[in-house]
This record gives C-alpha cells, sequence and structure tokens, in this order.
C-alpha cells in the first residue's frame, strides 16, 4: 500500500523495494517498501530504536542497505555513499552538525567543491554564497565564523552546503533537537520554501507536532518494521503515537501533580539578586521542598547560566545562595555535591556520562565515598545492588550494571544520567532539558522519575526548550530573557502560545511596560 | 549470523590482547632459535634489567588514563638518583636509597600543581619541568658522577630474596598496588573519570585538579623509586642518566594498548609492553644481530600496535 504511487504527486524521486538492515546480528529494519514523492516532505516516525535514523542514513548513503534496492529518480543506485549519494542529488543534515567550527560561512558552505586554478582558490566564493543565499533565502554574512552562530543559523549552513551541491533531496535527521520553539519554528518555514522550490525533504523527528504541521504525508516506523504511510492531514497526534507503540494506548502526556501547598516551608533553594560573568543578572527566584520550578526561555536567554551559577560550576559575580536556610557561598560543583544539590547537564555525551566508563561507574561517580570502606576501597557488592535497583526503577536497557554506555540508545543515556544523580536522594535537582533527543518511552519514564522525586521531597529546578513540558510537569515557571527572570507563570494556567507570546515581545519597545509583569 | 558475531569477537580478542600475543609470539621464535633463551636465568634477568622502567611505565599508565603526559619522569630519576647518591655517600646509604622516592614524589607534585595551577597541557608542562629538573641534577653533582661502593647501598639493586632478585619483588608489588588502586577504589574510579570526560567529572563533584596532581605525584614517586634501585644496581649516580626514558615508559604504556586519549587502559599492560621492548632488546643480543636494527625494529614493532588499538577505537 506504501508503495502505490499516489497520482496527485510526481514520480518518486526514491524508491525503496524490501530494505533490511542489522547490526551485529541483530535486525534494525526489515522489508521496507516506500516511496518518496518529488517535491514533498516526507516525515519518518517511531519510537528511539525503531529505526528511522538509521532508514534516513540508508537514503543518504551513510550505511548500506543489508537487503534490498534503492532507486534514485528511476535509476537503480548499486554501491551507495555519501559521496555518491550527493552526486545523485541527496544530502543528508545530521543531529550533530558536520562544520567545521574555525571556518567561515562561505568556507563551510563550499567546503569540498571550492573553485580553484592550479590550486589557487578563486575569489568567487561570495557571489557563488549570494546566489545559494537567493535560492535559499537566508541571509547570512559570509566572513562570519561559523562557531560565533547559533545552532539555527549554523543550520542554515548545512542546508546551504546541500544546495550548493545541488542537492534536490535533503535528508534531515532531528534537526530541532537542540533548538528552542522559535528557532524550529524558522527551521520550518525554511522546509516550506525549500519546498516550494522544488526540494523534497525527508524529515526524522520525535516531535509529532512538528511533523504533522510540516509534511505532506507520514511514515510510522516501529520495531525496524514500516506500520504505515498516510497523509499528514488524516493523521493526529494520537494515532501517530498509537502506531508508534503498537498498542491503542493513548497519550498519557504527563504524570499527576503533586498537590501544592508550600507557603511557610522553608526554601530547599532559595536565591537572591545573582549576578555572573556569564551574563546572569540579578535572578532571584526559590524552589520549596517537594516544588517544581520550570526556567523558560528560548535558546540564548541565559537559562543554562542561571543554574550553572546557581551550582557552582560557573563563577558568580554577587548574589546570595542558601540551601535550605543556610547560606552557601564560594560555590563548586564538589560543594553542591556534597549538600546534596545535583545538576544534570544539558549535554549528556559532553558533559553527562563518561563514555569510557561502564553503566554503574557511572553512575556511582558523584557518590563514591558513600560507597568506599577504609583506604577509599569500593563497596562493590553495595554498589552492584543499588545501581541494580536504579537500573530496575528506571526500566533502563539494557538492564546489565556493567553495561557499556556508548551502545545505548539516547534516552536509555539518559536514563543512567539520571539515575547518576538520583542514586541518593538530593534536596535539590536542577534538571537542564532531560528529556532531549528521547523517544516517547524513555520520556514518559523521565517524566514519572521528576515526578517521584518531587513527591519525595526534592525540590525541582527544571529547564526545557519544550514549553509544554515545563507546563505539564512544573507547579510554578518563571520567564527568562537576556540572563535575568521577567514574570511568573502558573503553569495550570497558561498555554504554550500565551508564553510563547510573551517571550517574543520582550525586545518590543511597545511591551516594555509590561516587563516583569506575570502575562 | 553467528559467524559475523565470532569474527568481530575474534577482532575485539586480537585488540585486547594484542601485546600477549605479541610476547608469546617472540618468546616461542626466541626459544626455537637459542637454547639460552627460555631459561629461567634469563627471563628473571630480562626482568630485572627492566625492572626500573616497567616501575615508571605503570605509574605513567595512571597519568595517561587521566589524560595527560609526563615527560619529565627521565629527568626525575636523574634527580632523585644524584640526591640518592650524594646522601649515601655523605650521610647514610640506607637514608639515601629510602629518600630518591620521596625526592620523586616532591617534583610529581610539582609537576601536577604547576599544570593545574597555570592550567596548562602536561605535556607542555612537563617538557619545561624536565628541563628544570635536568638542571638540578647537573647543580646537585657539579656535572661529575658519584661511585657509591658500599654494600648497604648496592642491595636493591642486586641482591635476592629466595632466589628472586629484589628488583623484581619491588616491581611486581608497586604493579599490584597501583592496579588494586586503579580498579578497586574510589581514587582509581576518579583518575578513569577525568580522562574519559573531565566535564563530566567536574560536574559530578569530582576534585579533578586534586586527582591530576595525584598522578603526577605518583608518577615522580615511581621515577624515584626506579632511580633507587638503578643507582643502587650501578653503585653510581649520575646526571645524565634517565634520559630517553619517558619515553620509554610512554611507549610501553601505548605498546600495552591503553588509550591515549585517557579513560581507559590497565597497568598489567604497560608491564607487558616493557617486556615485549625487552624481548626485542634481548632477541638481539642472543642473536647477535646488527644492533643497527634494533631501534628500527622496535618502532615499526610500536607503529604496529598502535595501528591495531587505532582501527579498534574507529567505530
Amino acid at each position: 500500500m506504501a508503495a502505490d504511487r499516489d497520482p496527485d504527486r510526481g514520480e518518486p524521486c526514491i524508491r525503496l523495494r524490501g530494505i533490511g538492515k542489522s547490526f551485529g546480528g541483530v535486525s534494525v529494519l526489515a522489508d521496507i517498501d516506500l516511496d518518496i514523492g518529488t517535491g514533498e516532505i516526507h516525515g519518518l516516525v517511531g519510537e528511539n530504536g525503531a529505526g528511522k535514523s538509521t532508514l534516513g542514513k540508508i537514503i543518504g548513503g551513510y550505511y548500506s542497505a543489508g537487503a534490498g534496492s534503492i532507486e534514485v529518480f528511476a535509476e537503480q543506485v548499486g554501491t551507495w555513499t555519501p559521496p555518491l549519494a550527493l552526486e545523485r542529488g541527496i544530502a543528508m543534515m545530521h543531529q550533530e552538525l558536520q562544520l567545521v567550527p574555525a571556518l567561515s560561512v562561505a568556507q563551510n558552505v563550499f567546503l569540498g567543491i571550492e573553485e580553484e586554478r592550479y590550486g589557487v582558490l578563486k575569489q568567487t566564493e561570495n557571489a557563488r554564497l549570494a546566489d545559494v543565499m537567493a535560492a535559499s533565502g537566508f541571509e547570512l554574512d559570509p566572513a562570519a565564523i561559523t562557531s560565533d552562530l547559533s545552532i539555527a543559523d549554523q543550520q542554515k549552513i548545512e542546508i546551504m552546503r546541500a544546495l550548493a551541491r545541488e542537492a534536490r533531496v535533503i535528508v534531515m535527521d532531528e534537526p530541532t533537537s537542540s533548538l528552542t520553539a522559535d528557532e524550529a519554528e524558522r527551521l520550518h518555514e525554511t522546509m516550506l520554501r525549500l519546498k516550494q522550490k522544488g526540494t523534497t525533504i525527508i524529515y526524522v523527528s520525535h516531535f509529532l507536532d512538528d511533523i504533522l504541521r510540516v509534511c505532506d504525508r507520514v511514515t510510522v516506523l516501529r520495531d525496524g518494521v514500516l506500520v504505515r504511510t498516510a497523509d499528514a492531514a488524516d493523521e493526529t497526534k494520537g494515532s501517530l503515537v498509537s502506531a508508534m507503540l503498537g498498542g491503542t494506548r493513548s497519550e498519557t502526556p504527563y504524570p499527576q501533580k503533586a498537590p501544592s501547598e508550600f507557603a511557610g516551608k522553608q526554601p530547599a533553594l532559595w536565591v537572591s539578586g545573582l549576578s555572573a560573568p556569564s551574563g546572569v543578572s540579578d535572578v532571584s527566584l526559590e524552589v520549596r521542598p517537594g516544588e517544581i520550578v520550570g526556567l523558560i526561555g528560548l535558546v540564548g536567554s541565559g537559562r543554562t547560566e542561571i543554574v550553572r551559577a546557581i551550582f557552582g560550576a560557573d563563577g558568580a559575580s554577587g548574589g546570595e545562595v542558601r540551601l535550605n536556610g543556610i547560606p552557601y557561598s564560594r560555590r563548586t560543583p564538589a560543594g553542591s555535591a556534597e549538600r546534596g544539590m545535583v545538576m544534570v547537564p544539558e549535554d549528556r555525551r559532553k558533559q553527562g556520562l563518561v563514555m569510557t566508563l561502564p553503566v554503574r561507574a557511572n553512575m556511582t561517580l558523584p557518590h563514591l565515598r558513600h560507597y568506599t570502606m577504609a583506604g577509599g576501597i569500593i563497596r562493590a557488592a553495595l554498589e552492584r545492588t543499588r545501581v541494580k535497583s536504579l537500573i530496575d526503577y528506571f526500566r533502563i536497557v539494557p538492564d546489565r550494571i556493567d553495561g557499556d554506555v556508548t551502545h545505548y540508545s539516547g534516552g536509555n543515556q539518559q536514563k543512567v544520567l539520571l539515575g547518576k544523580w538520583l542514586l541518593r536522594d538530593p534536596g535539590v535537582v536542577i534538571l537542564d532539558e532531560p528529556s532531549r533527543g528521547v523517544d516517547v518511552g524513555a520520556r514518559q519514564r523521565i517524566h514519572e522519575a521528576i515526578a517521584d522525586l518531587a513527591a519525595k521531597g526534592a525540590g525541582v529546578l527544571l529547564i526545557s526548550s519544550e514549553i509544554e513540558e515545563v507546563l505539564g510537569l512544573a507547579h510554578r515557571a518563571y520567564l527568562v530573557h537576556e540572563g535575568g527572570l521577567v514574570g511568573e507563570v502558573d503553569p495550570d494556567n497558561a498555554t504554550t502560545q500565551d508564553v510563547l507570546w510573551t517571550l517574543f515581545h520582550q525586545d518590543d519597545p511597545n511591551t516594555e511596560t509590561a516587563r516583569g509583569s506575570a502575562p | 549470523m553467528t559467524s559475523v558475531l565470532s569474527s568481530a569477537r575474534i577482532a575485539r580478542f586480537f585488540q585486547t590482547y594484542a601485546v600477549l600475543i605479541m610476547i608469546a609470539l617472540l618468546i616461542f621464535a626466541l626459544s626455537l632459535m637459542s637454547d639460552s633463551f627460555l631459561t629461567f636465568r634469563n627471563l628473571q634477568n630480562i626482568l630485572n634489567q627492566n625492572a626500573p622502567l616497567a616501575i615508571m611505565a605503570s605509574a605513567m599508565t595512571l597519568v595517561i588514563i587521566g589524560g595527560g603526559f609526563d615527560l619529565s619522569v627521565g629527568s626525575i630519576f636523574a634527580v632523585a638518583g644524584v640526591s640518592a647518591a650524594w646522601i649515601a655517600l655523605n650521610v647514610d646509604p640506607v637514608l639515601g636509597l629510602a629518600i630518591a622516592p620521596f625526592i620523586g614524589l616532591a617534583l610529581g607534585t610539582m609537576n601536577g600543581v604547576v599544570i593545574t595551577t597555570l592550567n596548562i597541557h602536561s605535556f607542555l608542562a612537563t617538557i619545561a619541568t624536565s628541563m628544570v629538573f635536568k638542571g638540578v641534577a647537573i647543580l646537585i653533582t657539579d656535572g661529575r658522577l658519584i661511585p657509591v661502593r658500599i654494600a648497604e647501598f648496592t642491595w636493591l639493586g642486586r641482591d635476592k630474596i629466595g632466589g628472586i632478585f629484589i628488583a623484581v619483588i619491588v616491581m611486581i608489588a608497586f604493579a599490584l598496588i597501583l592496579t588494586f588502586a586503579l580498579n578497586r577504589t574510589a581514587f582509581g574510579r576518579k583518575v578513569f573519570s577525568v580522562g574519559g570526560n573531565e566535564e563530566a567529572a567536574v560536574l559530578s563533584g569530582v576534585r579533578t585538579d586534586r586527582i591530576k596532581i595525584a598522578t603526577f605525584a605518583i608518577a615522580g614517586m615511581a621515577a624515584g623509586l626506579a632511580a633507587a634501585i638503578s643507582v643502587s644496581r650501578i653503585s653510581m649516580g649520575q646526571p645524565g642518566a634517565g634520559i630517553g626514558m619517558e619515553l620509554q615508559a610512554i611507549a610501553a604504556v601505548i605498546l600495552g594498548g591503553t588509550s591515549i586519549y585517557g579513560g581507559s587502559g590497565a597497568v598489567w599492560r604497560s608491564i607487558a609492553g616493557v617486556l615485549l621492548l625487552a624481548l626485542i632488546n634481548n632477541g638481539f643480543n642472543i642473536l647477535n644481530a646488527d644492533p643497527f636494527y634494533r631501534d628500527l625494529t622496535t618502532g615499526l614493532i610500536i607503529l604496529a600496535a598502535v595501528g591495531i588499538s587505532a582501527s579498534g577505537q574507529r567505530r
């Protein structure tokens, strides 16, 4: 059925037949038949491990298919590698961008396809870039250094790089996972513009709302098998989720919030007038035991900088922090951990896990002094028991105590990271993007764990780029703009649209008077 | 499907135990070529001669797992060696031997403090301190040799207990202690975490500076201990001793399969690396081969070993 050609759309630009793939003897894709119509935006959805990224990478030439055939623009392909795919007009945009940070916009766009004569570069780059910008509708300074740009702008470079190579099909693998709502919105506008110019886009994403809004058709994968391909107009979030999960399970988005009776309780975390050279200015907030407090802001608004200054990962230049009423100055990560304040950082691979260590050693790393006897010798039996109980609690797969975290899926790595901090009951937990880039199942489990934490009496400070997630989980939320707090929202009586509107109008002089007040 | 699994497993096995397989092949080849090779006497001599290097390589393993490099251990070896000889001659022979590891510990701690407070890469910092220490060794001795022909001084490097050289016993004990520290203690865990992902370690509350200082202090102490054994054996303090030993120690660590990127490795691997280097040398001696080919052969073997381990890290 998926193979049937829709008469409304042109010839399929990509025709997959019987595609299969296995890694180390484990089948991850089986017998996929799929046609991608020319000029459409085609969504690929599924849980982590369902095979959607793998399928995207097979189309882009990054993986070779173990079985089946690929036709591109009605031509059978043989050996299939990224350069060959590019030759036929297929480019891939990765979750982690493949740019050289120290090079300029123009240099990155034309990397590898520079025009030269006898090995000397021709000075034609800016003119060529102007053409690409006109085709894409982007405007970037050609001389800007890539590492100085926002991730959204870097993605534009990546897209322009594809266009400069005359790509007619772009595979985007989770392009919005590190973007805020507004940046994702801008990417979606770009995608629609590219579609109008005739580019085909294969859009792999976890964000079903986005998929439904932007895509023409959606393909759902489950456990490496194609469940169905349908017009996006005929799908709903619920129908996609149930197709992804297999059952008729309806979406149960957020766990029940514990009743909020915090008045009069001593704050677990109390911050007054905090400023830091990293761009934090005059932040005052409090989190009471059992309370989940959100920080909502656009990327670059300073949310992460605020919590890093509270935690002691960055230096502060002024202000006061108290934990359970006790002043805590000269903050360091080590001092915070000793006082029961922990932070789950936003980037699990770079800041969270030690990839060379197994699950067990990762989880107990912050708590070693509680797992040692005289002489610093580790009490291995105690360590194993405790780690095993957390693996069970989070339903981490595989459930091996000494599993190699490098090979774990994003969701399970995130569970290990959370487990590491929940190994001992912390008093204050700072969560920076706890569910970024994880699948539906892991996300739900993580949300339950956050609610559990609060129910056990921890004060939770939650950052998420998904405003809906903060509203769904938090008792209260602060709005963050330019390193400061600019208002507070009641999550039960606010919508994502309200919050976004407020945040987008922070720089608007007409709403200057509204600053500092709750929407 | 099973064949895919097993061939991957065989590849993994070869990567993990490459150094042991090479040692086994060399022993097999050398024992065929010479009757005098596979004797307890020859094998123990090899161990004994290489005990100082093995001690330094064991400690270098900790530094490298922790994400660092120590290019100054050769110079620490020289300072500790001439100090031991000077004290043995002018104060007390046993005190001279006993003090060498502590001198090494002090200089190693200095390395660690310089690296963490100035926040510079250990590679650069130890190149600089290495020159400083070399200069100190020459100043102590005025550039002269210090002969110490006293039995109370030479026992450590020359005597045996129960038929085993004391130096070999010290080397084995030192390697076992470091292995235990690395694998069974909180300190060892932290060393792995600092080398594996320093930022994650900091955010986990690990005082990474202390851990780094400790690994360099241990490397310094090992150089001092190695110097005591060596000076005692040749009964002579030489300001020029130890030159190039830092590179041999690093070569042995890498040859053993410890990752130069930090975060993984083992002490036994470095001991095996030292043995492999020693067997190549011994082979040249036994076979009366042209020593001009020795460095060339050793270099090629190191390249091969590093190539094998690098191929395992590409995914």
